[in-house]
């Protein structure tokens, strides 16, 4: 059975939400990847998990309006979520609104959605970012839309954790600020992810190669998972796992 | 006297250069109402995204109707950046507020409250932070060792748009877990609201419509508007047509394209009066 990048992914983040200390996972908006690695997290995993997805109402049990993601991160009840970077620096700082000199930019995105508070108060964030290049993994942000670190005065429980692209898995020493290899995914080597990041990181002597999803994980990602997070997502489900909308 | 007006007017309400508050992309986006403020050619309007932006922001941005926005993000979700929003930003053509979604949650809140601020907790040492001069980072003022706070200045938008799928002849509004939709009308000086259906009864006699709704106190002003949120989804009435607004993101990537969008979608179109 083959297993499509988007599917690797998922399995990949998959395991990362599977730990005892993780008892609730939340996934913002447009986060098709990490949102079906929650649903699988939920279903696979030993410990009891709730999973709150925003985006819509499937998989969310949320009642009190868009604050109530920030105000229950504040209140200490999600232990994972994720956060994404048009550019993310060896300082794990992410920048979620453009490129070049603020407010003189050359290339605009979306803007910093909740990632200036939820950095802050959610004790394990996973970086996702597929995409692995000099582009995105650079030396220093054009613009920090949340920091990596906070003087030690700043109030914070929060922070990265994890680091999971095409390539491979990282995590995030908070304690000296450093990004570590952790695992590289089959078909590709440690020399690649240091040609393609643009910043130092900790190399072990030992590189693992990333864990690939077993057929009974792909079978139940797909027949079980799929048409969960179809709800939320339809154009993915239909195009990673040929699944139609389902109405919610 | 009552509340209800036609489409048409509750646009004429709004006047060039208003402060203007506007629900998140996934539900009660009054975007039959933002396509009459686009057809009357409201100018310099000033948007708060509450938090983020979308077709609809993007359209009024497309349109030359917006001086100025504030905005956690504004994308087209699922369909991608939101092409005039992205445009205007590195032509610089409008201005733009960076925030961060509880922030702008919080300046609500500040408001419904009426009170001039209100603390919020992280930010501190974004660029976010450092670009916002009305934002102020304070040690705790309590003096008990909990480090520096941001504190956020309310905002009280002069106006707060909503669709909705049901109001009654009152002029209370069913918004079910929408809840910032009451912060955003708690907010507001005046709330503009349309709806799908306005119904004879009153949504506050009934405990289960009535915790649900945004009392008549709060509104200024309704309007029946059929397929008000289209292309958008609306909660329990219809789901999010992905193909017209991929339409859009394509076409609303040229000055050409757009136009041609208007002409086909908004200008051709009318308020949907009230049968």
């Amino acid at each position: 059975m083959t297993c499509k990048p988007e599917e690797f992914l998922i399995s990949t983040i998959s395991g990362l939400l599977n730990q005892p200390h993780i008892r609730h996972v939340a996934v913002g908006a447009a986060s098709p990847i990490p949102g079906a690695a929650a649903l699988l997290a939920q279903k696979i995993g030993g410990q009891q998990l709730d999973v709150t997805i925003i985006h819509g109402n499937a998989n969310n049990a949320f009642t009190d309006g868009g604050r109530e993601l920030f105000d229950c991160a504040g209140q200490g009840r999600i232990d994972a979520f994720f956060l994404g970077g048009v550019q993310i620096d060896g300082q794990a700082n992410i920048n979620l609104v453009g490129t070049g000199d603020y407010p003189n930019l050359e290339r605009r995105f979306a803007g910093s959605f909740g990632s200036a508070y939820m950095y802050f108060t959610v004790p394990n964030v996973i970086l996702f970012r597929p995409e692995h290049s000099r582009r995105v993994f650079v030396e220093k942000v054009d613009f920090i839309s949340a920091p990596g670190l906070s003087a030690p005065d700043v109030q914070r429980r929060g922070g990265p954790k994890a680091l999971v692209t095409e390539l491979c898995l990282m995590s995030f020493d908070s304690a000296i600020g450093r990004f570590r290899l952790e695992s590289v995914h089959p078909g590709h080597t440690v020399e690649e992810v240091l040609d393609q990041t643009g910043f130092e990181i900790i190399v072990p002597d030992q590189v693992s190669e990333t864990a690939t999803p077993s057929e009974d994980l792909l079978v139940q990602l797909r027949n079980e998972i799929g048409p969960e997070i179809a709800k939320t997502y339809p154009g993915f489900a239909k195009s990673v796992f040929d699944i139609q909308s389902v109405a919610t | 006297m009552s509340k209800i007006r036609s489409v048409e007017e509750l646009a004429e309400l709004i006047p060039d250069g208003a402060h203007v508050a506007i629900p998140p992309e996934y539900s009660f986006v009054p975007m039959e109402l933002v396509h009459q403020l686009i057809r009357r050619k409201a100018r310099d309007l000033r948007l708060l995204c509450v938090p983020l932006g979308g077709m609809a922001v993007d359209l009024l941005i497309g349109a030359g109707c917006v001086a100025e926005i504030e905005a956690a993000a504004v994308s087209l979700a699922e369909n991608g950046p939101a092409p005039r929003f992205t445009d205007a930003a590195i032509t610089r053509k409008i201005k733009i507020i960076d925030s961060t979604c509880p922030a702008v949650h919080t300046a609500l809140q500040a408001a419904e409250k009426g009170v001039p601020f209100m603390p919020l907790g992280g930010i501190i040492g974004s660029d976010i932070e450092a670009h916002r001069s009305d934002w102020r980072t304070v040690d705790d003022p309590l003096g008990q060792g909990n480090g520096p706070i941001i504190l956020i200045p309310a905002i009280q938008p002069e106006f707060a748009i909503i669709h909705s799928p049901l109001a009654d002849q009152f002029g209370n509004v069913w918004i079910g877990r929408r809840r910032e939709l009451v912060t955003m009308a708690h907010a507001a000086k005046r709330t503009l609201v349309t709806a799908e259906q306005i119904i004879e009864g009153d949504l506050l006699d009934d405990e289960k419509t009535a915790a649900g709704s945004l009392p008549a106190l709060y509104v200024s002003a309704l309007a029946k508007a059929k397929y008000g949120a289209k292309p958008l989804a609306l909660t329990d009435c219809y789901e999010r047509d992905g193909a017209a607004i991929a339409d859009y993101a394509r076409q609303a990537k040229t000055d050409a394209g757009f136009d041609d969008y208007l002409m086909q979608h908004v200008y051709s179109g009318r308020a949907s009066a009230a049968e």
